[in-house]
């Protein structure tokens, strides 16, 4: 016996996809043995809902609201991906993931795709998937506004706070000495004690992910007396991440993504989505599924774009709803722009045809 | 000759004045501690309870000084049970209540003997409860969260520990070398190994190893790990208890014709047990805090939900509270415990008998 579906698709239910019985569960795949193409869409729809690993609580990224309805950057694209195959963005069960578990979960099939805030490494996308960046992040620095230091090559003999183990030590160690610079570790073995060490002004920067220190920063007593320098000194691509081996899978995720990105090229919002879909230009045709058919050939509907859009949006909406400047993380779009925006940035897909 | 009759008792405070007197350095020490106690709880009770927001939708409604409970309170589903569907929450509260049901038992002497059979059955029926059990509507271990989390691997991981735990207190005193030695390497490599790596194991190298579509889901397997973790504990434990009980006791079985199995279930263990019950206790209350580290696993229990609270803008910055918070729940329940261990302990001691 199953509970009824309650809500029509597209309210704002509060609530993950009533429980039933029936299918659980992600296909699994043994190590080594790659899941069939086709599986894991033929698996999602014959659930009814996507499974979506999130982060278990990361600041404009992924959280659940005080009805327990999750929200976030990386939450939006799952709810992307839900309607892309559902129709539907609240089709979605969000399972948070640990950085530990988070690719065990995945390969166990716990989850049927990661917009978990994972970086791309060759040695990730040999055992797994990259199926895009969604978020091109890189490490930096934060200082006091009041010390005078607006660049990192100010940062000459400082003491600089660092989580221990983590790449960021690395790329830290590998630009002082690139630079010809003195510096001087402060390390902790968690970011929160990193960052608290920094605020009681133990040390004379942080350095950490951008996207972590615009979160540092808004914890601050006082947001606005401290700087973001402007030096990236490493490249972090977050995005999602799927099984190996089901190549039609990989294409769903890969142009859930895309399609935001082109809809804000080609100025298709949310909330002129009706009016596009009367539009002539041809690409704005094909993607929105007026010509072409493209969809069938990834196994999804030929609105599935529509879907994506009139659930969160484009990559721009979903950028300034969760991250920008109306958020208090206030991050810029960065290397997060369209190639061809101004300023224009790495967001670069390939076109609909 | 009759004991010394006690002397008349002194005013309390000729008797503290005394005993200060007599000891100096203590005398310091409780007036060091007095001192500083009166120096932090004027400002810890007008932050966690004067000037404290109690209610609220965002940290809007907090006010500057105080703490601001509304964190918790706006969104108490959450935290205590965690993401379950809003319209199956009944599920929740009764397997709660089977949970505490079950133990019930214990808390009477006379009646702790059910408590054999009612604690494993309370733990299947709320897992039936929460899961469905084919019943209900299907609602798999990832839906749950919250505090019912930290309670159902708490009292549901000690209550299969125990009979496993005297299993390998007794399999460590066989005078079999195969099945003593089997049962001190398991103890000894799960005694030596932190609960956090193990959880690790569960959660990351499992799921490689078992055949496909024989998945186990991940609170059962880290709930499996804390068994076992648990019960090398308890079997140390136990195994304490069992060398307390007098060598007589079990000659004076034997010789009343008693075979081994009747000597070990009526004169050894309840005799053993009843030695190792602070012990056991104890080691339940460590179980008890450690189930917050299932947080490393990816699940959200009572610490998890509020770790999460504090990532949304509408509450950031709180994390004081947040962990004040889980910091009191567990110590009200740890406290109680313990209380009720001591308790127990005077009821269980044998009169005449100093232990």
């Amino acid at each position: 016996m199953g509970l009824q579906a309650c809500g029509d698709p597209g309210s704002a239910v509060d609530e993950p996809p009533p429980l039933a019985a029936g299918v659980e569960g992600a296909p699994t795949a043994q190590p080594g043995q790659a899941p069939a193409a086709g599986q894991t869409l033929r698996a999602v729809k014959a659930r009814g809902y996507l499974l979506c690993g999130v982060h278990q609580g990361l600041l404009g990224f992924a959280y659940a609201d005080n009805n327990g309805r999750w929200r976030g950057f990386d939450v939006d694209f799952c709810r992307a991906t839900a309607a892309a195959v559902l129709g539907d963005g609240n089709a979605v069960r969000f399972i948070p993931t640990s950085s530990t578990d988070r690719f065990s979960a995945l390969q166990s099939g716990e989850v049927d795709v990661l917009w978990r805030n994972t970086s791309g490494t060759f040695s990730r996308d040999a055992t797994l998937n990259l199926a895009g960046v969604n978020y091109y992040d890189g490490q930096g620095f934060m200082a006091p506004r009041a010390s005078g230091v607006r660049s990192a090559k100010d940062l000459d003999g400082a003491r600089i706070c660092i989580q221990t183990g983590s790449t960021n030590e690395l790329n830290l160690t590998d630009w002082f000495r690139a630079h010809g610079l003195r510096y001087q570790p402060v390390v902790f073995d968690t970011e929160d004690k990193a960052r608290s060490a920094y605020d009681r002004e133990q040390c004379d920067a942080l350095t950490a992910d951008m996207s972590n220190l615009a979160a540092a920063r808004v914890a601050m007593k006082r947001p606005d007396d401290h700087v973001l320098l402007p030096e990236i000194i490493s490249k972090e691509p977050l995005g999602p991440v799927v099984r190996h081996g089901d190549d039609q899978w990989t294409d769903v995720v890969r142009w859930t993504l895309n399609a935001t990105i082109l809809a804000e090229e080609l100025g298709i919002t949310s909330q002129n989505l009706q009016a596009q879909r009367q539009s002539q230009s041809p690409e704005v045709r094909r993607l929105l599924g007026a010509e072409g058919g493209l969809g069938r050939m990834i196994g999804l509907q030929d609105d599935w774009a529509v879907k994506v859009i009139a659930t969160s949006g484009n990559y721009g909406e979903i950028f300034e709803r969760n991250l920008g400047a109306q958020t208090p993380l206030k991050l810029a779009r960065g290397l997060n722009a369209p190639w061809n925006g101004a300023p224009s940035g790495l967001l670069f897909a390939a076109p609909m045809r | 000759m009759s004991p010394p009759r006690p002397r008349p008792r002194q005013p309390l405070a000729q008797r503290m004045i005394d005993a200060l007197r007599r000891r100096p350095l203590d005398a310091a020490a409780a007036l060091a501690v007095l001192i500083m106690a009166a120096w932090i709880a004027p400002g810890l009770m007008r932050w966690a309870i004067i000037d404290a927001t109690w209610t609220g939708e965002t940290k809007a409604a907090c006010t500057e000084g105080g703490a601001c409970w509304a964190i918790v309170t706006s969104r108490w589903r959450q935290v205590l049970a965690g993401f379950y569907p809003k319209d199956h929450l009944w599920r929740v509260a009764a397997a709660a209540l089977v949970l505490l049901a079950g133990v019930a038992p214990l808390l009477r002497r006379r009646t702790s003997g059910l408590a054999l059979a009612t604690a494993p059955a309370a733990v299947l029926l709320a897992y039936g409860v929460m899961e469905g059990a084919g019943v209900l509507p299907r609602a798999p271990t990832d839906y749950w969260g919250g505090f019912f989390l930290n309670l159902f691997i708490g009292l549901g991981a000690s209550i299969f520990a125990l009979p496993l735990g005297i299993a390998l207190a007794l399999g460590r005193t066989s005078r079999l070398p195969v099945v003593k030695g089997l049962c001190v390497a398991f103890i000894e490599v799960i005694r030596g190994s932190p609960l956090i790596v193990l959880l690790f194991a569960a959660a990351v190298v499992a799921p490689l190893f078992t055949p496909a579509g024989m998945t186990l889901d991940k609170l059962t397997r880290a709930m499996i790990v804390i068994i076992l973790f648990e019960a090398a504990y308890m079997a140390e434990a136990v195994r304490g208890g069992l060398a307390g009980v007098p060598a007589g006791q079990v000659e004076a079985a034997r010789a009343l014709g008693l075979d081994r199995w009747r000597t070990l279930v009526f004169v050894v263990l309840p005799q053993a047990l009843r030695i190792a019950t602070p012990a056991l206790v104890n080691s339940f209350i460590g179980l008890f805090k450690d189930t917050t580290l299932i947080y490393v696993i990816g699940v959200l229990d009572i610490t998890g939900v509020l770790r999460n609270a504090v990532t949304d803008f509408a509450w950031q910055g709180l994390e004081t509270e947040a962990y004040v918070f889980v910091a009191a729940v567990f110590w009200v329940f740890c406290f109680g415990l313990s209380r009720w261990s001591a308790s127990l302990e005077r009821r269980l001691s044998i009169p005449g008998k100093s232990a």
